[in-house]
């Protein structure tokens, strides 16, 4: 109010006459003034229009049928008291998959470039390719997946990650820690994703009901490529779930996964250091139990929230090992015998959100080694246990703490200490700094 | 066999009940829950997947809610990206192809109307940006008078036999929305260039409708959670320029608002945001109501 009379005043003194003006030009004046103004909003609303057609108008454009793109940045920096290179999972057979710890120093890890939309109103398609730091690119998924379906059915097809157990169709920029856990690394070489077809049923229920069954060319650890007609791996899981209050969010599951490998390969070492070519062919037969139970006060995770997760594995071959030296000291040449192993693995793991932005992680996983009977060593074909080290008696463990920080959605920093017992008789402790960011498209993350 | 039979009758039972009752509606924020139950009353069974008391941004795709939407005939949705985290993996993993995007199951208010803050650069320097617009639409009352007549029409598309019903009910529920607005301006009125600071721009579309003032923000950008730095430069600059009140919604944390409400001398103004924020704001009607008088309160 005070302003304003400064204002007039200051009018008034600036042109003297103003002050004095009659009643007659006051009014033209406001007049024109409310023509200006009329005036004004006439033009303000044209361009508001036209700002408005040229917006529906950008949806036109032939670009706008382009996928949703986004793109995943990551990387380490580790330093570990043992040589990453020789990593091994003493007392399994290796998996064959890249489940040792990263390289030391700076490393690369996998850039993940996924772009994803609807084909038609039928199907929506997905790929998410790896650009690996040793500069290749490997289709990690590549699958459409039904829409019109109904009544609860979806079907997926191409490569993608399987439904088994719960961390396997978690991508791995959203785990929430830098490594698989060992059950993960020694039975499915880190992950399981395979060529084939997946079946997926939601069952008609209040509460959350999934059957799935997959089929696949049972091409990845623990089976492999066989050259033969039909279906080599399938799979099947059952997914229950739901709320308890506001508050909790869970989901248990049961699945089983049954494949079969003809000369998957591995290398080891003789008694004396000589090189050692192990292959098996048989069955492999895989169950997993699955349970994760979410917490946020009122369901609201923004603030403070708590993830507990966990499953167990146990793992069953049956078939032939063949012994090879012949690359090596050529003590015994080929060797061949019976070879049957059962074995479990389990983890646990909890990661809180104690204040925005900040978690902190633990996790605990434990292999149990079983029973591993070796025909080639138990009826004295030539080789004796000591020619097999990769087979040591040996039960891994391993303790890991991760705290990560995420400046926003799109971007997390973390710091990871594990004290590893992967190897027989050592312990390994490893420290991992590590960077996600995730560019593009906002992609919408699995439970 | 006959107990077979009894235990498949009770299942078929079981599975086709709830199809056949009524319209299931599967609502993704409780503001669309309370305008279905507003247009559609008792011929539709609403499911609500989030709470007022969640923030909407951060919502997961919870086997509660793949289950739920398994079996819905409608879903009820903002959109806007509000949903982009978790709507597009509940809907895939439903295996419900009438609720599908482009299908007639698939509803989303933010198409029937003309959102503002539509950013003129899309860049996440600029923080978690929304490209079509600020989706926080429901908090101008008008928004929903337009939304309701669009969902009135697509639920007498959806139920034929009810298509008569639907249509009474909007009816009558638009003329009280009318009066409810016309009361609203009225006293909103005194809320004219009302000075506020807000948490996040989940306001802007009351702000904009009764010409508050936004004297800043707690967040630094859109979904950047408040810190220490950016709370001291609004402090210094509520020390040029007062501002009347902090605002946040109820499921906003609720310490930045405090730390700032201590400093600066001006009190926190905990508004629903939704139906079911505040014990006052049990529908649409006490949303408004609720929120009005809590900030006439402090305009005062």
């Amino acid at each position: 109010m005070f302003k304003r009379n400064l204002t007039a005043a200051a009018v008034a003194l600036a042109f003297p006459g103003a002050a004095f003006a009659q009643d007659a030009d006051l009014s033209k004046v406001r007049e024109e003034m409310k023509q200006m103004k009329g005036d004004y909003e006439q033009r303000i609303q044209a361009l508001e229009n036209r700002a408005k057609a040229v917006e529906s108008g950008a949806g036109k454009s032939e670009s706008a049928f382009n996928p949703a793109v986004s793109l995943i940045l990551q990387g380490t920096y580790a330093t570990t008291k043992e040589d990453p290179n020789t990593y091994q999972i003493t007392g399994f057979v290796p998996s064959g998959g890249e489940v040792g710890p990263p390289k030391r120093s700076f490393d690369l890890g996998e850039s993940e470039l996924v772009l994803s939309a609807s084909v038609d109103p039928y199907f929506r398609g997905h790929l998410v390719a790896a650009l690996t730091p040793e500069n290749e690119v490997e289709v990690e998924e590549a699958y459409f997946q039904t829409l019109a379906l109904g009544k609860g059915f979806t079907l997926k097809g191409g490569r993608f990650l399987s439904g088994i157990g719960y961390q396997n169709e978690i991508h791995q920029h959203a785990w929430d820690f830098q490594d698989a856990p060992l059950p993960y690394k020694a039975f499915l070489g880190g992950r399981l994703n395979q060529d084939g077809l997946q079946l997926r049923w939601v069952a008609p229920t209040p509460f959350f009901l999934e059957f799935g069954a997959e089929a696949s060319s049972g091409e990845q650890f623990p089976g492999t490529d066989r050259n033969k007609n039909g279906v080599n791996g399938g799979s099947a899981f059952a997914h229950l779930g739901g709320d308890i209050g506001p508050s909790y969010a869970w989901r248990a599951g049961v699945s089983y996964l049954r494949t079969t490998a003809e000369n998957r390969v591995y290398d080891d070492v003789d008694s004396t250091g000589g090189a050692v070519t192990n292959s098996f062919t048989g069955t492999a037969k895989m169950w997993i139990a699955d349970a994760i139970l979410k917490w946020a006060p009122g369901g609201n995770a923004a603030r403070t929230n708590f993830k507990l997760q966990g499953e167990y594995f146990q793992f069953k071959q049956d078939g032939t090992l063949t012994y090879d030296d012949s690359g090596g000291n050529a003590v015994f040449g080929t060797v061949t015998g019976p070879f049957n192993t059962d074995q479990s693995g389990w983890y646990a793991q909890g990661v809180w959100q104690f204040m925005p932005r900040w978690r902190v992680g633990y996790r605990y996983d434990q292999l149990s080694d079983g029973t591993v009977s070796n025909g080639i060593v138990s009826s004295g074909l030539g080789p004796v246990a000591a020619d097999f080290p990769v087979l040591g008696n040996h039960s891994p463990s391993r303790n890991t703490a991760m705290i990560d920080w995420s400046p926003s959605e799109f971007s997390r920093l973390r710091v990871q200490y594990a004290a590893d017992k992967s190897r027989m008789g050592v312990t390994d402790n490893q420290i991992i700094v590590q960077y996600i960011l995730s560019l593009g498209a906002h992609g919408a993350h699995k439970f | 066999m006959t107990r077979l039979r009894i235990v498949l009758a009770a299942a078929v039972l079981i599975v086709a009940a709830p199809a056949a009752a009524a319209l299931g509606i599967f609502a993704c924020e409780p503001e669309w829950g309370a305008l279905a139950r507003e247009l559609a009353g008792d011929r539709a069974s609403i499911y609500v997947a989030t709470t007022a008391l969640q923030d909407p941004h951060r919502i997961e795709a919870r086997p509660s809610l793949i289950a739920r939407a398994r079996s819905a005939d409608l879903i009820v949705c903002t959109g806007a990206d509000l949903e982009v985290g978790w709507l597009p993996l509940v809907l895939t993993q439903s295996g419900n192809a009438r609720i599908q995007v482009g299908q007639p199951g698939y509803f989303e208010a933010a198409r029937h109307l003309a959102l503002i803050e539509v950013p003129a650069r899309l860049d996440r320097s600029l923080g978690d940006v929304h490209p079509a617009g600020n989706p926080h639409v429901h908090l101008d009352p008008r928004n929903i008078g337009k939304v309701a007549e669009a969902l009135s029409s697509r639920l007498a598309a959806l139920d034929a036999a009810n298509a008569g019903y639907y249509r009474e009910r909007s009816k009558q529920f638009l003329v009280r929305w009318q009066e409810a607005i016309a009361r609203w301006e009225m006293q909103g009125a005194a809320l004219k260039d009302l000075p506020v600071v807000v948490y996040h721009r989940d306001l802007s579309y009351f702000i904009n409708w009764l010409k508050l003032r936004e004297a800043g923000a707690l967040e630094p950008k859109p979904g950047i959670p408040p810190g220490a730095g950016h709370l001291g430069e609004l402090l210094a600059q509520l020390k040029r320029q007062p501002a009347k009140a902090v605002v946040r919604a109820a499921y906003n944390d609720p310490r930045p608002a405090e730390w700032l409400s201590e400093r600066a001398k001006i009190p926190v103004v905990t508004v629903a945001y939704t139906v079911g924020g505040t014990e006052q704001a049990t529908d649409l009607f006490g949303l408004f109501d609720d929120t009005l008088a809590r900030l006439l309160a402090v305009a005062r």
